[in-house]
Parts: structure tokens; C-alpha cells; sequence
């Protein structure tokens, strides 16, 4: 009897070893739990539903977008007729860039300040957490109407880019911020102890030695920000406007690519274009996330 | 010289550190100037539980909007917690290492897809899918809800699972050697005693979907009118400012930036529970 079970758990464990995903055989082992196997079921099937979900989702707006990509769509100048959408990619792009350019350096610089210059558990770092849980909270149509009132109306930018990339700047501050700081933390003391006994300065330290070695994390932060700037909508509509062309300067108006399929589809003229804008977007925020995730694997692996 | 710089460097650091407290206080005091007037001028209780929206005969009561917020977020809350927790579980404790990497890229791509994409996938699938399940036009509280729920996972599925992880092996093999089978250990062990991480999922994922706006104005409906059922066409808080922040003026201007800071109110509410909760978290290990 006892040679049975344990040829059984020697069975069990073989098979584990060798697929330790076999459903089937985890089942047989609870042989009499009905409701374990029910549980496990459950279980497997809500993993399979949610991805299931988001296979779903990309392949639909794929499917539905690709055969409308085509010439007239990438037209360099936007028309009723044509819907081009390459004056809202360049804003994008350049919406982007000026966001991010602005908000990494301050993120990065705060970070700096709260890992390597305030005492841990201070109070000027309780303020600075809170409000940046509070940021990271708040919803992005109340960034828009800040933006249209602080900028838009108040500093009196008007609708523009301008005004669009400082409203992102705030936005996506808490997300470089909270990064920063992780990749920052994540560095070894020693590291700063063996700069400081080089006779290396705080300053220099941190800027030869501590920042390099968090340069991946800090870059994985950066990346989720302009998925974040690219992404968003809500934010934009009263602050960088809707004009479909690309500026002459950043005080000008201009819509981005989310903001463009926006009006398309809320139009309800241009479908199919807002489809393959979708997928435009898609592949973008694909192409986004797979840099990101690269980057923090290597750390992962590093 | 260096000492100079070092200094300066410091304020530059510590300046930046201060952005944040800034942005919090400008949004505050922004939302607020420009908001309370129009809360003073149509009076608190009309303003909040008045159940009629119409600025064209000067009526502005958002009571209907943030019950619409409250069901349309309890909605995807119902649909989105029970899929989320058991994800989360399978991510923990069941998935094989071979394919972790993928799933965990799948669930971080998901939360990266943009509200606008989610919201035009409910616009030609899920819309045209209830009108022809339920009738009525399609545009209602229920694909709001659904979609909504869709797209609270991501947030959730994240804190739940770190929040399974981090509950001490001893839990599970104590219950496993007590003779329970490996699901009612998961499930019956692990899972409360991981609960005030899941509560702090949930709290997220109410934050993200009482704030979605893009999707929700897509499939919603934005009638601006008490919820008369799951079928029938809502208008959040979200979707009303955008709905009318466009052509409106004066007073009804005002009252849609009161609106905002309702929403701030909200967020402000579930910052500090989600705070509250983490500290409990803290004082637990």
C-alpha cells in the first residue's frame, strides 16, 4: 500500500516535472474535491476570459482597420475628402516630444531629490508622495479643463500645442516620478559609498555613477509616458484643440492622432477611417509597450 | 566653486520635487475659484441633488450624472472584480513560468491601450452586439458598464496579484498540510489574507472607471437624465463636461467646471481610502 502511493506521488511529481501545467493530471489528484476542481476551473477560466478579451480587442480593431489604410489616408494634407491623418501624427509626435522633454527632466530631478537628498519618512517627502498619488488619481478630463483654464485662458496660450503638452507634462509627472524614484532606490549604496570614497562629490556621484546605473528603469518610465501622451484624448480637447492641420508654431492649435479618431468617430461620417486610425494608434502603443517591457526585462535579467 | 554648484544643483533638485505639490494646488485652486461661484449662484443642494439638467432654461442639477457615474462604475466593479481576483489567482499561484512572461506583457499592454481604442471597440462591436441582443439603440449603462469592467482589469489584476504574492508560503503549506486541497488553500487561505491588497485593486479600479471619459461618451448614450435602466442611455460627469464644455458659457461654463471639481471631490475621496488602506497594509507586516 505504501509503495502504491508513494509510485502515485512519484507519478505526480514526474508528470509536474515535466509539464507543470497539466490541468488534467492536477485534477485527478483531488479525485473526490468536486469543489476544488470546480474552483480550479473557475479559476483557468477567468485567466482565459481576460486574455481572451484583449486578443479579441486587438484583432477586431486589426481586422476592421487594416483594409482602410491606405494612400488617400496618409496624404500630407488633411481635407474633408482625403481624412488624412498625417497633420495629427506630426502633432502627436510633436505634442510628444515636448511633453516628455519637459516632464522627464523635472520627474528625474525629483527623484533625484527624494532618494538622495531627503531623509527617508520626512515629512517633506509624505507631502510630495501624497500629491503625487494625488495626481496620478486624478481624472484626465479634470487635467483638460485645469489646462483650459490655467493655460488656455489664464496665461493666455489659447488653444494650442503648447498649452495640450504642459496639461501632459503635468499628467504623466507622477508616473516619471514614481519610476525614477524605483530605479533610483534600486541602486546599490555601495556604488555611492565606493564615489564618495573616491572623493567624488554628492553632485558628481549622482551624475556619474547613480544615474547611468538607473538609466533603464528611469527610460522604462519615460516610454510608458509618451504611450500615456499618445493615448490620451480627454485631456486634450480643450486645450490643444481640434484643428486638423499641423501648426505653423506651438501657440497654434492642432489636433493629435487620438483626438483626430475622436472626432471621427463621434462624427459618424468617417468609420472606416476612424478604424484605421485605431489601428494606427494600436500599433504605436504595441510597439511602445514592447520597448518598455524589453527594457525592464534586461533589468530583470541585469 | 563646486560648492556653489553642488547648492545649486540642490535647489534645482528640490524645485522640481515641488513640481508636483504645485500642479496639486494650482488644480485646487483653479477648480475651485472657478467652480464654487456657480455652486454659490444656483445653490449646493439644487446643484448637487437637483434631478433636471437643462442650461438651455437655466436648470443645473448633476444629480442624475454622478448616480449615472455611481451604477456605471458599481456596474464594471461587478463585472470587472470577479474576473480581476480570479486572473490575479492564476497569475499568482497557477500560471506555468513558460508563458507568465506573455500573459504579464498581455495584461501590461492592456493597460496601455488607450481609452479612445477601448471606446471605439465598444462603438462598433459591443453597441451593435446589445442592440441586436436587447433592442433600444445599444448606446447604454450596460455597454458602459461591460466596457468599463474590461477595462479596469489591467489596474486591478496588477495590485491583486502583487498582494497574493506577497502573503507568506507558510499560509499555503500550513493549509495544505492540514489536509485542504491546493484551491481551498489558495482560495480560502491565501486570498483573505490577502484581502486589504485587493481591496486597494478594487479602490483603483473604482478611481479608473468613475474617471474614464473617451469610452464612456462613446457608448453611454449622454442622455442627461436619471438612469431608467440597464438598457437605457446614461450621461457620467465624465461625458457631460465634454459633452458641453464646448459650446457652453456664463453660468453653465461654470457649472460644468463645478462639475470637474465634483469629479476632483471623488478622486480626492478614493485617494485617501486607497491611502488609508495601504497604511493598514503597512502596520499589517
Amino acid at each position: 500500500m505504501q509503495i502504491e502511493t508513494s509510485a502515485v506521488w512519484e507519478g505526480n511529481k514526474e508528470a509536474e516535472k515535466k509539464n507543470a501545467f497539466s490541468m488534467g493530471i492536477r485534477l485527478q489528484t483531488y479525485q473526490g474535491h468536486l469543489g476544488s476542481r470546480l474552483l480550479a476551473l473557475l479559476v483557468v477560466a477567468a485567466a482565459m476570459l481576460t486574455f481572451a478579451m484583449l486578443a479579441f480587442l486587438i484583432i477586431y480593431i486589426l481586422v476592421k482597420g487594416i483594409p482602410y489604410l491606405n494612400m488617400d489616408l496618409f496624404s500630407p494634407v488633411y481635407t474633408s475628402e482625403n481624412v488624412s491623418l498625417v497633420p495629427s501624427l506630426i502633432n502627436t509626435l510633436i505634442m510628444t516630444m515636448v511633453a516628455v522633454l519637459l516632464a522627464a527632466p523635472i520627474g528625474i530631478f525629483a527623484a533625484i531629490y527624494l532618494v538622495e537628498y531627503v531623509k527617508k519618512g520626512s515629512r517633506f517627502m509624505k507631502v510630495i508622495r501624497i500629491t503625487a498619488e494625488t495626481l496620478s488619481g486624478i481624472p484626465s478630463i479634470v487635467y483638460g479643463l485645469f489646462g483650459m483654464l490655467f493655460f488656455v485662458v489664464t496665461l493666455q496660450w489659447g488653444l494650442s500645442l503648447l498649452s495640450g503638452a504642459f496639461t501632459m507634462v503635468i499628467m504623466v509627472l507622477p508616473l516619471i516620478l514614481r519610476t525614477a524614484e524605483e530605479a533610483l532606490k534600486s541602486v546599490p549604496d555601495s556604488y555611492r559609498e565606493a564615489s564618495f570614497g573616491l572623493g567624488a562629490g554628492k553632485l558628481r556621484t549622482i551624475f556619474t555613477i547613480v544615474l547611468p546605473s538607473a538609466v533603464p528603469g528611469i527610460l522604462a518610465g519615460v516610454i510608458l509616458a509618451i504611450g500615456r501622451v499618445v493615448g490620451e484624448t480627454a485631456a486634450l480637447i480643450y486645450t490643444a484643440g481640434t484643428v486638423a492641420a499641423v501648426p505653423k508654431s506651438l501657440m497654434g492649435s492642432g489636433r493629435t492622432l487620438a483626438l483626430h479618431m475622436y472626432v471621427l468617430s463621434s462624427e459618424g461620417l468617417h468609420m472606416n477611417q476612424a478604424s484605421a486610425t485605431a489601428v494606427v494608434i494600436l500599433l504605436f502603443v504595441l510597439v511602445v509597450n514592447g520597448i518598455s517591457g524589453m527594457i525592464a526585462r534586461k533589468i530583470g535579467k541585469g | 566653486m563646486s560648492h556653489i554648484k553642488e547648492k545649486g544643483m540642490k535647489l534645482i533638485f528640490m524645485i522640481a520635487a515641488c513640481t508636483s505639490v504645485l500642479a496639486v494646488f494650482l488644480i485646487c485652486f483653479f477648480l475651485f475659484a472657478n467652480g464654487l461661484p456657480a455652486i454659490g449662484k444656483i445653490g449646493s443642494v439644487k446643484f448637487l441633488f437637483g434631478k433636471v439638467w437643462r442650461p438651455s432654461n437655466g436648470i443645473y442639477g448633476i444629480f442624475p450624472m454622478i448616480v449615472a457615474s455611481i451604477y456605471v462604475t458599481g456596474g464594471a466593479i461587478l463585472m470587472g472584480v470577479p474576473i480581476g481576483v480570479f486572473t490575479s489567482v492564476f497569475m499568482a499561484r497557477y500560471c506555468p513560468k513558460k508563458i507568465y512572461g506573455l500573459l504579464k506583457s498581455g495584461i501590461e499592454l492592456m493597460a496601455g491601450v488607450p481609452s479612445i481604442v477601448y471606446g471605439f471597440f465598444g462603438l462598433i462591436l459591443l453597441v451593435p452586439l446589445i442592440r441586436r441582443l436587447f433592442g433600444g439603440t445599444g448606446s447604454s449603462m450596460l455597454a458602459a458598464s461591460l466596457l468599463l469592467g474590461m477595462m479596469i482589469l489591467p489596474t486591478m489584476i496588477g495590485v491583486t496579484e502583487s498582494a497574493i504574492r506577497s502573503v507568506p508560503e507558510s499560509y499555503y503549506e500550513g493549509s495544505l498540510a492540514l489536509g485542504a486541497t491546493r484551491e481551498r488553500s489558495i482560495l480560502f487561505v491565501v486570498l483573505p489574507a490577502a484581502k486589504s491588497g485587493i481591496l486597494a485593486g478594487v479602490v483603483l479600479g473604482i478611481g479608473r472607471a468613475i474617471g474614464e471619459t473617451m469610452a464612456v461618451i462613446m457608448v453611454a448614450g449622454n442622455q442627461p437624465r436619471m438612469p431608467q435602466g440597464i438598457l437605457k442611455g446614461v450621461r457620467t460627469m465624465t461625458a457631460n463636461i465634454v459633452t458641453e464644455m464646448g459650446y457652453a458659457s456664463g453660468i453653465h461654463r461654470e457649472s460644468l467646471i463645478a462639475t470637474a471639481a465634483v469629479l476632483f471631490v471623488f478622486s480626492l475621496i478614493i485617494n485617501v481610502s486607497l491611502s488609508l488602506l495601504n497604511r493598514r497594509n503597512e502596520h499589517a507586516d
